[in-house]
Formats: structure tokens, sequence, C-alpha cells
């Protein structure tokens, strides 16, 4: 078997700097550079983390004895609503689509996204977006001086939406943030297919591609059918707010439940939009710090796709309890137990990568680690809530909070951090430090379960989710507290983390090219990576094109 | 869940009364057996990848004393990843055919002849119930009779909202069921003993969702019986010997009162608020935010802010004077 052909890819050298740039705010408002616009939605996704941290632990104090007056019921509910959407709409999405900017071209082996300026413009659309939300403290109470920031949920039911219930302009700035944010995301899936579909450098044939762009493919294949609806609904609900039509106006015949249809159609395929993302970094890495090929390329990418599809079958779910019949809620139940099916496989087969490797707890891996356990019991609350009766019991307490904080904290936001770890010395040239790293990642975990572990309690006890407080004798107080205490432990845990990301791009240890000894095409280049990414077009024989450099004598195209 | 599974069985043990755990009706002891089902499976499956994980994790850890050389690539195969598609098939076929047969059992079987009916409706932030056969509505706190085997009569609630959406969820009697505008919805309770069964509305409605509390008592045939011939009632018109509460109704029947309360018989029909025709013979005012005594229903009435921030009653800036004489009326209505 001949040698792989590999050319161009270890060639690849940086020209001479050209002179200093006069303005280092101009080239990053102007960027149309993949990367530095992936840096820019990582930035002002953190920044928007820390709000939304704060607005947590603000309701946290609020909600750790009962009967308490640390903040006024209004003030709580504009909390609760600007805690989920921002860290939906204003840190999830962008932060995943900051890190698929910033690797995807990278590991198809092209130069920049498929449509550079859509791209810059979905950015700072997005960024408008996050800005214009948290105007609303300011701007309105309109002429009315009614309320300021939005206070009617995340998830915005209607009719408390409509002018009657919420005067003032509030839920207008609600509306127009995730309208917009949608239209960002909308650009930005567009044209993450678009540069997946068509941009693969020579030699990379769908089934050779990581499975990184695989899932982001699938991903922003979701966004384009679940955000449209969502976002045509922002319309159709500013129609009945200002010109008298009666989508959801239920005074007039309107339906309140069609609102609850657009909103799931995109929210829970949304969740599938956050979490693949996650999968797609637990898939590069794990394989990498187990010193072994994934197991079951095939299977996993089968396993996303069908999530992908399934998962646009399965909202009804979050509506068991608004009396669509037992037919209706027997088809939900199905859909939504059949996801379990691809997602099992997920696990499995990160199992079987592990299994028998030489695994090595650097800290990106030990947050894929914490990812795999939380994951797995994320699945199988979810297991729970998709038995439609027990969901009668735990829809809209605090179960299900818990359990979907496992999803997005306990699996999404650990990936991520593992993500950080691992790539960040592909973007600065510098090595996070291990040891801040694992203070991070233990403050982190224990403040995790102490929170959401402890969480799933008061919900079996009976307690709804977003209310500003209790009464003593429910038997919730004890429970609140430890997940009060289970905060304080995450912010020292997130602190560390943003000290270790500045600290490290100064005083870090350089990198080099492959610091992890990794075998996908980011890792081929310099880091940080020049601004044209590959000095020629790359050409890939298999998976793992490093891998086969590295080990001439064993190419992985012998085996696919 | 090593950890959640503990917390799990200390629930079922907490003393709480909205635990559902503890269940005290025909359809919350349905999904409590289904949830026992569900917590056993999902409990044994994370036992075995839980473990296989642990146990691949520590084994095959990399230790100093390795070798250099790479482990071996292992890309797949074809029989396992089979075999952990067609198991977590089977045990999802067998959990949806039981939890069908649970949603069939509470969701579709026939309204038998006998039932208590009550329509309930969702307001911003109180509970109206109405119970059309025997002419009563009340406030907040919903009466219903025992239901045993030998004698069932259960409770049907046939529910919408005057305003936004509400959910009714009382745990230890059923699942919850959203209260929805413009959509009537149903449901079952038949609770087999005496007794007061809690619960708070369960779709964020609005500034005082928090403070929707729920209160079901559930009565012998006989007390229920008895409840239901005095609510039946008008309200009492008659103060010879308490002047004190006959000025109240004056000062009340002159107030913007009547507006939005009825008290039956009189010139208040308002529906915008709870009917208070027999208000004194609730244990609790404001959505059972407080207790029924005339403190508090004198504060209530002063400012209502002061108690449930965001009611949507609003201030009567009445005197001093006035406030007695209302809270004096208001307490005479038995």
């Amino acid at each position: 078997m001949a040698t792989p052909v590999l050319e161009a890819i270890d060639q690849t050298q940086a020209p001479p700097q050209g002179p200093p740039r006069p303005n280092v705010i101009y080239t990053w408002l102007t960027t149309v550079d993949h990367k530095k616009i992936g840096l820019m939605y990582i930035a002002y996704a953190l920044v928007f983390l820390l709000v939304g941290g704060v607005e947590a632990i603000l309701m946290r104090i609020q909600l750790a004895v009962p009967n308490n007056h640390f903040i006024s019921p209004q003030v709580f509910n504009q909390l609760f609503t600007m805690h989920g959407t921002t860290m939906v709409f204003f840190v999830g999405m962008p932060i995943l689509f900051g890190f698929g900017n910033y690797l995807v071209p990278l590991m198809i082996g092209a130069r920049d996204m498929a449509f550079p300026r859509l791209n810059a413009f979905s950015f700072w659309v997005s960024a408008f977006a996050g800005l214009l939300l948290y105007f609303s403290y300011f701007g309105a109470s309109g002429l009315y001086a009614a309320g300021s920031a939005p206070d009617v949920g995340w998830f915005a039911y209607a009719p408390l939406t409509a002018k009657v219930f919420s005067p003032g302009h509030s839920t207008d700035y609600w509306t127009l943030a995730v309208f917009l944010s949608g239209v960002g995301s909308i650009g930005t899936a567009l044209n993450i297919v678009t540069t997946i579909l068509c941009m693969r450098c020579k030699g990379m044939k769908m089934s050779r591609m990581p499975l990184l762009p695989w899932l982001y493919l699938v991903m922003a294949s979701l966004v384009f059918v679940a955000v449209s609806p969502l976002t045509a609904a922002q319309i159709m609900l500013t129609l009945d707010r200002y010109i008298g039509s009666h989508f959801f106006d239920t005074q007039a015949g309107g339906s309140a439940v069609l609102w609850m249809h657009f909103f799931w159609i995109f929210g829970h395929p949304e969740v599938y939009v956050l979490v693949l993302p996650a999968f797609a970094f637990v898939n590069e890495i794990v394989p990498v710090f187990s010193r072994k090929a994934m197991f079951g390329y095939p299977a996993m990418v089968a396993a996303s796709v069908s999530i992908g599809f399934i998962s646009l079958s399965v909202w009804a779910h979050h509506m068991f309890t608004v009396g669509l019949g037992a037919a209706g809620n027997t088809f939900f139940v199905f859909a939504t137990m059949v996801i379990s099916v691809p997602t099992g496989i997920k696990i499995f087969n990160w199992l079987a990568t592990i299994w028998g490797g030489k695994i090595i707890f650097a800290t990106p891996m030990i947050f894929c680690v914490a990812f795999l356990f939380q994951f797995l019991i994320a699945g199988l609350t979810g297991i729970m809530l998709s038995a439609a009766p027990f969901d009668w019991q735990l829809g809209n307490s605090y179960f299900v909070v818990a359990h979907f904080h496992y999803v997005l904290v306990g699996s999404i936001l650990f990936a991520l951090f593992g993500a950080f770890y691992y790539w960040y010395p592909k973007v600065t040239g510098k090595m996070m430090s291990e040891t801040l790293g694992k203070w991070h990642f233990w403050l982190f975990l224990i403040g995790f379960h102490l929170t959401f572990d402890f969480m799933h309690v008061p919900g079996l006890l009976g307690m709804p989710r977003r209310i500003y407080t209790y009464e003593a004798g429910r038997g919730w107080g004890g429970w609140n507290f430890i997940v009060g205490v289970g905060a304080i432990f995450q912010a020292a845990g997130l602190l560390i983390f943003c000290y270790n990301l500045v600290r490290s791009y100064y005083r870090g240890k350089e990198a080099g090219h492959d610091p992890w000894d990794a075998w996908t095409l980011e890792w081929a280049v310099p880091s940080p990576p020049p601004v044209y990414n590959f000095a020629i077009e790359p050409t890939v024989n298999s998976r793992r094109p490093l891998w086969d450099l590295k080990h001439p004598e064993d190419p992985d195209s012998d085996y696919e | 869940m090593a950890f959640l599974a503990p917390l799990f069985a200390v629930t079922a043990l907490a003393q709480s009364p909205t635990n559902i755990f503890a269940p005290a009706a025909t359809p919350a002891h349905s999904i409590f057996g289904l949830s026992m089902l569900v917590l056993s499976v999902t409990f044994g499956i994370f036992l075995v990848v839980g473990g296989l994980l642990l146990y691949a994790l520590i084994r095959y850890r990399h230790r100093p004393s390795d070798s250099d050389h790479e482990p071996a690539q292992i890309y797949g195969s074809n029989q396992i990843e089979l075999s952990w598609t067609v198991i977590p098939i089977l045990i999802v076929v067998m959990l949806f055919l039981t939890t069908t047969r649970v949603i069939l059992r509470t969701e579709a079987i026939p309204k038998p002849d006998n039932t208590m009916d009550v329509t309930v409706i969702g307001h911003q932030f109180w509970w109206e119930y109405r119970y059309p056969k025997l002419g009563i509505v009340t406030a907040n706190e919903l009466h219903i009779p025992t239901s045993d085997k030998a004698n069932p009569k259960p409770t049907y609630l046939t529910m919408s909202s005057a305003d936004v959406s509400h959910s009714f969820w009382v745990p230890r009697l059923a699942g919850k069921m959203d209260v929805i505008p413009n959509r009537v919805n149903t449901m079952w309770i038949d609770p087999p003993d005496v007794g007061l069964y809690l619960g708070q509305c369960a779709q964020y409605c609005g500034t005082q969702h928090a403070k929707m509390l729920l209160r079901v008592y559930a009565q012998s045939p006989e007390d229920f019986a008895a409840w239901a011939s005095q609510q039946q009632k008008p309200a009492q018109q008659d103060f010879t010997g308490n002047p004190t509460a006959a000025a109240g109704q004056t000062v009340f029947m002159h107030n913007a009162c009547i507006n939005c309360h009825t008290v039956k018989g009189t010139v208040a029909t308002g529906r915008f608020g709870p009917d208070l025709t027999h208000l004194a013979s609730r244990d609790t005012i404001a959505a059972g935010a407080v207790q029924n005594n005339p403190e508090n229903l004198r504060r209530w009435i002063d400012d209502p802010n002061t108690m449930k921030p965001g009611s949507l009653m609003p201030a009567m800036h009445l005197n001093d004077h006035d406030l007695d004489l209302i809270t004096a009326y208001l307490t005479q209505l038995h």
C-alpha cells in the first residue's frame, strides 16, 4: 500500500507579516474572516453567559428560603424571562455558531465560509438582537410607564403576550430580539450547510468528513426548519399586538394552543440544535484522548441524521397537559421514546471508543467524561418525562427544570468547556493552564450536582416552576437552599475559567501546531491559523488525515 | 443517578402535602404505578451503562508503564452495534405500551352518569368554581364528595380560562391539566379519603402566578351535602342586632366593590372577582395566600398589594372607619 497522498497540508507556511494595521477595532468590525467572526460570536456569548448567570443567582437567592422578600414578583418574572431568553438565544446559539464558524472550514480544508459577508451580517444582526433585548430595561416602559424588561416567560405563551395582558413595550422588545436572532441564525445556518456541502477539500467525500462538520450539517439544517416557524410567529404576534389580527387573541376566536405549536416546533428541535454541537465536540475530543478512532462512524452519522429527523416530530411532548387527547398524546409518547434509540447508539459508541484505549485525563477529556455521565442521566430523566402520564405530574415542575439543565449545563456546557480547553491552543497558540482547568472542573462539577441533582426533588414534591416564592409548609425549603449553594460553586468555577482564558493568553505555554497529537485537518495548520488557513488546498484520503501522516505504515485509508 | 436514586427514595418519604409519590385518588395512583416502572427501568439502564463507563475509564486509563504505541484501532462491529440498537428498541416498545395503557385508562374512559360536575374557571390569579347542577358559585376552595369503590362518585372538572392560560395541579389527586382560554378541557378526580388536598397553578400566568393556590376539600357525602345546602342559600342580608355589619353592607353596596364581586341576593353582581356570597365560610382569602380572619381581610381590602403585589384588585382607598365596617360585614357572610 502506497503512502497516502497528503500534499500541501504539511507544507503550509505563514507569509511574512504585512504592515501593522492602523486600527484593531476597525479590522474586527469589518472582518469577514470566519475565524474572527467565530471568536466574536464566542466572546459575545460569554458576556451574556455571565449576565444570564447573575440572573440565575439572583433567582436562587430569592428562592433559597420560603416567603423571601429579596426581590419583588415583577422583578423575579423578568429575571426568569431574561435568563431563559438570554441563555438560549444569546448564549447557546451564538457560542455554538462561533465554534462552528471557527472550526468547520478548518476541518474540511476550506479557506473560509461559503458566504463571508452573510456570515458577518448574521453575527451583527444577532449581536444587535441581544443588545435590543437588554435595552428593554431602559426603553420598554414606553408611554404607559408599564413594565420594563419582558416578563412573559421565555416561551411567552399566548395570550399573556396580548396587548391587554402585557401593556407597554416589554413584549415587543422580546419579540423583536427573538425575531432578529432568528434572522441571524438562519443566515449562519445557510452558510454552514452550504460550506459543508460545497467547500470540502479534495478527497473529502461525505463519508470521510470528520463527525464535527457532520453534526453541524444536521444542526444547521434543523435551524432552517425549526427557527423559521418561530420567526414567523413573532411577526404574527406583532400583528396581533398592533394591527388587530387574531392569531393568538383568544378573546376574538384566536388560539392559545396555536402559539404553543409554533413555539415548540421550534423549541424541541432547538434542544437538538444546541446538543448536536456538544456531541460534535465530544466526538472529536473523546477519540483523541482515548487514542482510538471513533467506533462505528457510519452508525454515528446515521444516528445524528435520524435524531435530526425524529426531533421534528416530538414537539408536542411539551404539551402533554394541554389536553390534546389520548390519540395525540400517544403519538408523541412514541416519537419521543423512539429518539432515545439513536441517542443510546451515540452513548454506546462513545463507550466503545474509550474501551481498549489509553485514556489521558487532560482537562478537555475530564469535561467530556462528566458529559458522558450527565448526558446519560439527562436522557434517562427524559424517558421519565416522555411517559405522558408521568409528565402530567412532572411537567412544568422543578423536575423539568432540573432535567433540561442537566442537558443544557450538564451536557452542553460541559462539552463546551471541554471544547474551550481543546481548541484554545489552536486559536491562540497558547495552552490553557491545566491546574486552573482542574480547579474549574471540580468546582463546577460539585456546584452542578449540588444545584441540579437536588433540584429534581422539589419538583417531585409538587413545586411548579416560575414561582417567585412559596409557603414554608410545602417541604421545599431545605432543597432549594442546597440548590442555591450549588450556584455559588458554579459561579466560582466559571470565574476561574474566565481568568484562565485571559491569563493563558499572556502566560500560557507555547502550543505549537498540534499539542494533543490529534488527527483532523485543523491541527495541520499553524496556531493561530493564518487568515487564509491553508496555503494550498489539502488532499485527504481518510477520515483522519493526520493519523495517516503520522502512521504511514498503518493508514486509516486501508480500512475505510 | 447513583446520586439521584437515593434522592428519589428520600422524596417518597418526604413530608409534603403535594408529594407526587403519595397518591390519594385513582388518576394519581395510575401515574404512580407507571412512574415506579419507569424509574426502575431507567435506574437499571443507568447501572448497566454507567457501570460499563466507569469500568472502561478505570481499566483503560493511560498508565506511566504503558508502551508508547497507540492502542489497537477498532473502527466498529456490526454485531455489537446491532445489539445495542435492538435492545433499546425492545425497551422502548415495552415502555410505550405500558404508558399507552395508563393514558387510555385516564383520558379515554367514558364519563359515568353519577358524577359530581364542577366547572373550573381560571382567572389572574384565582379560581372560580361553579356547580351547574347545584346552582353554587364559589372561589378558590373546591369542595367535593369522597368517592369509594362501593359507592363511586367521581368529580368531573370542566375547565376553561377567563384570561390567560393556567394549569390545575393537585399532585396527590391527579396530574395537571391546563386551563386555557377559548378551549374546554376536562379531568376527573375521585379521592376515597376525607381530607384537604393542596396544589397550585402550574402554568405561568402573570405577576402573581406563585400565589394562585389550590385547595380541594374532599368531604364525606353527608358533610358535602350540608356544605352544598349552605352554599345554595343567598347571602345573609338581615343584620338586625349587628349595626356594624349592616352599616358595612351599605358601604359595600355603595362602593366599586359591586362592580367586580357578586353577593347573591344583593345588587352586587360583578363577575370579575371572586363570588363573596359565603366568603366567611372559607378558610383562606387571596386564592389561598393567607388565612381568612378579620385582620387579614381588613389588610387585604385596604391594599391587596401589600399581601399579593400584582393582584388585580385595586386598593380602594377607604378610610379606617369604612374599612372596619366592610370587614365586619364580610365576616358575617357565612
